[in-house]
């Protein structure tokens, strides 16, 4: 249904929320905006309106070794957080989804609590038992960080895509003489594909993008979002505009791409429902 | 209510009863979605007190129809009609129609009498005349004890019900019933038909009821308006539109036929091998010939103005106190009849029908 | 149907490394928050109540906190009132563009977090775009100084990250809504405004109480946007703990403190749990 009334003139309540939506989202992307025009701001940051045009700022970027060393180090550990999410968030899934046991609840509490506690609180209990333990601060602490609170992720979309799934087809698939094992992956795994790519899709861009939980755990080396911490705990540097800029391109292809995986066969409201579940890991 | 038999045409009204008795007149409406062609020219008129069906398959429009009445969607082209007023100008919350939902869409955050209120709450009416209202029509839809409870707690017939009692406590002038016992088990809807239209006799309001159901319709209705794809077929009571269907498709449509392709050449038909004198037009005719109008034939020889012929019974349905048999005749055509069921199996019989129970029907041509 | 097997194999490791990585982890902040810290900077493992007595008699400590508790309940009132009437025009106005504008409005959430805030710094700043642009055209001849580093800086930033966040829950229910209710409400006479308040709003409260949860439980936990924009009146109970565990060097302060966050955002969590349960009609 789309307008309540259809054909009558536009009630009049309409058309103050169109104004509401636009302004609300000229709020919403106006740093976004200045931070893409500030990047070819010959004069860096400050001074309205930006004037001469330059590319010297994505130059000096692409000259800057750090960056892209820590560019390299996101990639890893996204990576790797990635295979720890699915590893036990799928298994996770499939346990709240089909079996009893003692402590559920507390589990499936513990399993999501990440996504909306603030970040603080889960790098830093984390850094207390590496301390306890004697780990040494390192991309691996890192990694381990944002594994677990991923883990809420994958668990998330796979179990909503458990919902979907015709127990029948497994049901099927073991009456015609596969084990568990094979029903797992020849039946269950494909019907989850989806769920699956775009939690992995998700998880990857939440932890390229992950500072809060990144802050306590940090070792040596740095990630991108904590190089960009350090340079601007120092001072605005323009380069950060470029840097940002890029972020962003990255950003916007790969949410995107999620979108639309996501939209097969679904309504927006249940991805969104989802979604919000899935995201709070990343600001915060 | 009589009513004459007027099969649709392209652009004069189907009945043509006087305008002043209408309570609701519906002129001309066409309804396009994008390239879709829903409603063609509908224009019907509905009578003060009348119950009137809009019968049809999945897809004739018969909810875009009702819709466009209650306010919900506009036509794209004609008008509709209530009184002096022209009704579709009006949004659907200033309009003295209400409506009886599909899925009945009680609201889940009230109780059963709050949902009722609704309406007189949203028109600011006295507490005290909401509360005797109120009650006055969960009792009439025998109700009173679920006052306090919530829709999710009560059963599919009794949501119907309310959903009922939450329409017509407002008095409306006209209440639109959108297939309000589909989703009802075949006994509680066979009980929901008979109280609903003893409730409309009751209250005296004229219902617009919607369906795909033709038993359905010709139990309640007063009046059935047949549609399909979009076009009027024919408008007339329940025995009207069985005994003298006006179309191929209105015959088929309500209970069982036999349609039999003719031709008249000098006042006799010649339909295969059957022939028999009619005082039809020349050329090319179709007729409608029912199940029940066919018999056994006694007797050596047929009286005047009967028609026999021999055939094969190739199935017999036993239904009880009667009997569906299909017989292939010995020129190629097959013929359904019904037959009392206290017979045993039959093979070779001989078959009789008088020539008045042929009815000519016009040809249904397929339609976009 | 499956077997005990099966569920065994499903559900022990991801117990395991939840209970490792997750469950141990708050318990030995709980641990903690009970020890000291010595002089020469090692941690004591004496176990009293110094902490959480200190907590309460030192002002610094409540101050920060309600005062955080204060912009977060800024943020969660600001991100609500734009997030509400956003997602209501989406879902009952938007028609066939209802998809391509929910996907502009989550797009902000992918940039990161810290460039965002980043711009708003230089969007606030004395020499920032906006100074600049009021001073050109002359709506004011100084630049202004509380735009930044100052609490209206943060609760500013923080309603731009958390809007969306608002928005997406209450779309989320608004999209829930039946259709047919809305025209039951019309065909009962109601007006659009009517119906809004009297249907559409009231099933919508869950939703409105999941986003301000979100909102207000995220922002109230936030350090960065204090210390990028908050300045020293900007100060927030996150960052008190981040400097405890930094160069204030006192981890059992600092876990006391974080635990107690821990708790008041579980409670907060399940009262608002409980809010949606006795809110939700389908």
């Amino acid at each position: 249904m789309e307008l309540l009334v259809s054909d009558v003139k536009l009630v009049s309540g309409s058309r103050w929320l169109l104004l509401h939506a636009v302004a609300v989202f000229a709020f919403l992307y106006l740093p976004i905006v200045v931070l893409i025009l500030y990047s070819f701001n010959g004069e860096g940051v400050g001074g309205f309106p930006p004037h001469h045009l330059t590319l010297d700022w994505y130059r000096t970027l692409f000259a800057d070794g750090p960056i892209w060393d820590s560019v390299l180090n996101s990639l890893q550990v996204a990576l790797a957080a990635m295979v720890i999410s699915l590893t036990f968030g799928v298994p996770a899934a499939l346990a709240l989804e089909r079996a009893q046991f003692p402590g559920k609840a507390l589990f499936r509490r513990l399993v999501l609590l990440p996504l909306i506690l603030p970040g603080i609180i889960t790098g830093l209990s984390l850094l207390m038992l590496f301390n306890v333990m004697g780990t040494k601060l390192s991309l691996v602490t890192i990694v381990l960080g944002h594994g677990t609170a991923l883990i809420s992720v994958a668990t998330t979309e796979v179990f909503a895509g458990l919902q979907k799934l015709d127990r029948a087809q497994e049901e099927a698939s073991l009456d015609l003489g596969a084990n568990y094992w094979q029903t797992f992956w020849r039946v269950t795994v494909p019907n989850l594909k989806l769920p699956i790519i775009g939690a992995a899709l998700l998880i990857f861009t939440l932890s390229m993008d992950e500072i809060a939980v990144s802050f306590f755990l940090i070792g040596r080396d740095n990630t991108l979002p904590l190089e960009i911490w350090g340079r601007l705990r120092r001072g605005i540097t323009p380069e950060i505009n470029a840097v940002s800029t890029i972020i962003f391109a990255f950003s916007l292809v790969a949410i995107v791409f999620w979108y639309r995986l996501r939209m097969r066969g679904e309504s927006t409201a249940e991805a969104g429902a989802e979604f919000v579940e899935a995201v709070e890991g990343g600001a915060a | 209510m009589s009513s004459l038999t007027t099969p649709a045409q392209t652009s004069p009204r189907v009945d043509d009863r006087p305008a002043s008795s209408s309570l609701l007149r519906v002129r001309n409406v066409a309804k396009v979605f994008g390239k879709n062609v829903v409603l063609r020219d509908i224009s019907l008129d509905v009578a003060e007190g009348e119950f009137l069906t809009i019968l049809g398959e999945s897809g004739s429009g018969k909810t875009t129809l009702l819709r466009i009445i209650a306010g919900f969607e506009s036509a794209s082209a004609g008008e509709v009609w209530m009184g002096e007023e022209r009704l579709d100008r009006l949004p659907p919350y200033r309009r003295r129609v209400n409506t009886v939902f599909q899925h009945y869409a009680l609201f889940p955050h009230l109780t059963v009498e709050q949902n009722v209120a609704y309406g007189l709450r949203v028109a600011k009416r006295p507490e005290a005349e909401i509360e005797s209202r109120v009650a006055e029509a969960l009792d009439k839809v025998k109700m009173s004890a679920h006052a306090k409870s919530k829709p999710s707690k009560i059963s599919g017939g009794q949501q119907q019900r309310i959903a009922l009692a939450r329409a017509l406590v407002n008095r409306p002038r006209l209440l639109l019933l959108d297939e309000p016992l589909s989703a009802l088990d075949a006994n509680l809807r066979r009980q929901m038909q008979v109280e609903l239209k003893s409730l409309q006799r009751e209250v005296g309001i004229s219902f617009i009821f919607v369906t795909h159901d033709q038993e359905e319709a010709m139990v309640m209705s007063d009046r059935i308006a047949l549609l399909r794809s979009g076009e009027l077929e024919q408008v007339a009571s329940p025995r009207e539109i069985y005994g003298r269907p006006a179309t191929a498709y209105a015959a088929q449509f309500i209970g069982h036929t036999n349609l039999l392709k003719g031709e008249v050449r000098g006042g006799v038909v010649r339909c295969n091998s059957l022939t028999w004198s009619a005082a039809l037009p020349e050329g090319p005719v179709l007729f409608s010939l029912r199940p029940e109008n066919i018999r056994l034939a006694a007797g050596s020889t047929n009286a005047p103005g009967t028609v026999r012929i021999r055939g094969k019974v190739r199935h017999q349905a036993f239904q009880g106190a009667t009997e569906l048999i299909r017989v292939e005749c010995s020129d190629g055509l097959v013929l359904v009849v019904r037959i009392s069921g206290s017979g045993g199996a039959l093979t070779d019989v001989e078959l009789e029908f008088s020539a008045e129970d042929a009815v000519v029907v016009r040809e249904s041509p397929e339609r976009s | 149907m499956f077997s005990r097997a099966y569920k065994t194999a499903v559900t022990l490791p991801p117990l395991l490394w939840v209970t490792v990585f997750l469950l141990v982890p708050y318990l030995l902040m709980f641990c903690y928050s009970f020890w000291s810290v010595s002089a020469s900077q090692t941690i004591l493992h004496s176990w009293n109540l110094d902490n959480y007595v200190q907590l309460l008699r030192v002002d610094v400590y409540w101050q920060t906190l309600l005062r955080s508790m204060w912009i977060a309940a800024r943020v969660t009132v600001f991100s609500l009132l734009l997030g509400y009437p956003l997602a209501y025009f989406l879902s009952f106005y938007a028609g066939k563009k209802k998809d391509l504008l929910y996907q502009l409005v989550i797009i902000p959430l992918w940039v990161s977090y810290l460039v965002r805030a980043y711009a708003w710094k230089t969007i606030l700043g004395s020499g920032g775009v906006l100074n600049t642009l009021l001073q050109y055209v002359h709506l004011t001849k100084h630049p202004l100084e509380f735009l930044l580093y100052s609490p209206f800086a943060v609760v500013l930033t923080l309603t731009h990250i958390y809007t969306p966040f608002a928005f997406l829950p209450i779309y989320a229910a608004l999209e829930h809504i039946p259709r047919n209710l809305v025209e039951a409400s019309h065909d009962l006479g109601a007006t659009p405004g009517q119906t809004f308040w009297k249907v559409i709003f009231p099933l919508s409260i869950p939703g409105v109480l999941a986003g301000a949860t979100f909102a207000f439980v995220l922002s109230l936990g936030d350090f960065l946007a204090p210390l990028l924009l908050g300045g020293p009146s900007g100060i927030m109970i996150s960052n008190i703990v981040v400097s405890l565990f930094g160069a204030a060097y006192n981890w059992p302060l600092g876990a006391a403190i974080s635990l107690c966050m821990l708790l008041l955002v579980v409670s907060l969590l399940v009262f608002s749990e409980r809010l949606e349960k006795r809110w939700s009609f389908s």
